[in-house]
């Protein structure tokens, strides 16, 4: 299988090189700290009937994820913008690889990368479930959604990164567009009702705030999945752009 | 094995390659000669697959390179000009990459791994990263990630720039090896490379074909230099006078300044019958001749004769 060739070869440059441990370090403590401060403030205040699905909703959407998002941008500007910089873009293009090849090769290592961030994150239920055991069963929609919004985030910078030579210009598309989808409908009282309704429809953050109650809706799960078929297409049109425009 | 029909390509306005027609025999060693932005890279990446001729048709192996993409590739080991690989890969999982890629069933992976490196001589760089590597290395790691598959047809992009003389031997006697089963089209722009490994040369300027010979007519031109240098014994004035009033001569230059020894350039388009002439000349004068030899051409002498040749030509 030639994807699963390309996978392991970015995930030995991801690997090889300090970012990854930085970032995963980085990450872990930020949110570490936030779980223990959001919960004290969740136990000695209380927030809602039960206290600790919503502290496990808000943790997971407005630490996790919106963390995640700011990292996703570092770790895929370099898939194929450097690829492009170094010119090692031109071997892949002439070894026998199809397009989808080369790009689902890279999804999957990028995405393989954030499963290593969510797995430090396994260590926060489990230390509540150590002090107090509870159903664990919502815990699989929370980690399902987390990693589709990831794959979403990260088809999205895929994409961005086959536009450009420039990492620092496609990390900081990335971000731009994922921020958008992702407060788009946190100021409510600037649109009006129908068009709130319309917006939360596109809203990442309203879709993986379904997630993290607990629930798995077919819905939310059908917007990530379009959402990250989506970006993927526009990323093999770009890729086959070389077909019909001048150099590169 | 490799068919180039009327290849047109186009960035935007500029016309890179302009109707370029050749082919190459099974096992033929083909140069591709030209200076820098000729084409030569163009030609080449049109060949591997990398984009699409704007006219034309580009066959390898009897398979259309644009619609039997896949299949070509596989046929091809390409090193790209100025190669660059992933610096921070190490030799060996570069490689192991390449062989995976390229379809190289895993048990025989290992086998051909170890022996492509000792070919290239490898092995003992197997575990370092390739940014660290020498310019020297990289090319060998380039042209190993060309060879590994065994492919039919090999494109080498200017193989030898920027390494020192000894590994530019090691390089040429490698592809003249690979010769006879493997089809090679390389390219370059230095002279006497293709004389050293090539059996076939085309020779291109601004995107055309200018000429195509084959290694010997290349070098048969070559000595028909236009440029003989002489040192003759003799009064100044007079082998001045003398040399410069033999027919066709177009131009004199004195070189160095030792006492009693007059050392010229002419320059003829009668290279050898010029040649004959001054020879004689000293001869009938009685003078010492202490030297005549043609100047080897330089690579802008022989285009500058080749597009001359190629205007009459069409004129």
């Amino acid at each position: 299988m030639r994807a699963w060739a390309v996978m392991r070869k970015e995930l030995v440059s991801y690997f090889s090189g300090p970012l990854v441990y930085v970032v995963v370090g980085v990450f872990l403590t930020v949110t570490g700290y936030q779980f223990y401060t959001t919960l004290q403030g969740y136990v000695q205040i209380g927030f809602g009937m039960n206290i600790l699905d919503n502290f496990w909703q808000e943790f997971f959407v407005q630490h996790i994820g919106r963390y995640l998002l700011i990292v996703v941008p570092l770790f895929t500007m370099r898939l194929l913008a450097e690829e492009r910089r170094l010119g090692t873009i031109e071997l892949l293009y002439t070894y026998p690889l199809r397009d989808s090849e080369i790009m689902l090769g890279k999804f999957a290592a990028c995405l393989t990368v954030f499963l290593v961030f969510l797995g430090g994150t396994l260590l926060y239920p489990a230390i509540v479930y150590w002090l107090q055991p509870f159903d664990p069963a919502p815990f699989i929609a929370r980690y399902l959604g987390a990693i589709l919004f990831l794959a979403s985030c990260i088809a999205c910078g895929l994409f961005i990164s086959s536009l450009t030579d420039s990492q620092v210009v496609a990390s900081s598309c990335t971000l731009v567009i994922l921020l958008l989808f992702w407060i788009v409908t946190w100021n409510e009282a600037a649109v009006n009702s129908s068009l709130l309704t319309a917006l939360s429809q596109l809203s990442t953050f309203d879709h993986f705030w379904a997630f993290s109650r607990g629930v798995i809706d077919l819905k939310d799960v059908t917007y990530f999945v379009l959402f990250i078929a989506f970006f993927l297409f526009l990323t093999l049109r770009s890729m086959d752009s070389r077909q019909w425009r001048g150099r590169r | 094995m490799i068919t180039v029909e009327n290849l047109v390509k186009e960035f935007g306005s500029t016309r890179a390659v302009d109707h370029v027609s050749f082919s190459v025999q099974p096992g033929e060693i083909l140069g591709l000669l030209g200076p820098n932005g000729s084409g030569k890279t163009t030609i080449m990446r049109v060949l591997t697959g990398f984009f699409p001729p704007t006219e034309g048709r580009v066959a390898i192996d009897g398979l259309d390179v644009g619609e039997h993409s896949l299949e070509v590739r596989q046929r091809i080991g390409y090193l790209p000009e100025n190669v660059v690989l992933y610096p921070d890969l190490t030799v060996r999982r570069f490689l192991t990459f390449c062989a995976e890629v390229k379809g190289i069933a895993s048990a025989r992976r290992r086998g051909r791994l170890d022996e492509v490196m000792t070919a290239c001589g490898l092995t003992e760089v197997a575990h370092k990263l390739i940014g660290q590597l020498s310019k020297g290395y990289r090319q060998r790691v380039g042209i190993a990630q060309a060879i590994i598959h065994e492919p039919r047809v090999l494109v080498l992009d200017e193989p030898t720039v920027g390494l020192d003389p000894g590994q530019i031997v090691d390089i040429r006697s490698l592809i003249k090896s690979l010769g006879g089963s493997t089809t090679v089209l390389l390219s370059t722009h230095i002279l006497p490379e293709v004389s050293m490994t090539c059996e076939r040369v085309i020779i291109i300027d601004y995107g055309r074909i200018i000429a195509e010979d084959t290694a010997e007519g290349l070098t048969l031109r070559l000595r028909g230099s236009e440029e003989t240098r002489v040192r003759i014994v003799g009064t100044h004035a007079e082998v001045l006078d003398a040399v410069r009033s033999l027919p066709g001569v177009d131009a004199v230059r004195e070189e160095g300044a030792v006492e009693g020894v007059v050392t010229l350039v002419t320059r003829s388009v009668r290279g050898d019958a010029l040649r004959r002439d001054l020879a004689a000349l000293v001869v009938g004068k009685g003078w010492d001749l202490l030297e005549i030899r043609p100047l080897p051409m330089s690579l802008e002498d022989l285009f500058v004769r080749l597009v001359h040749e190629d205007r009459e030509g069409t004129a």
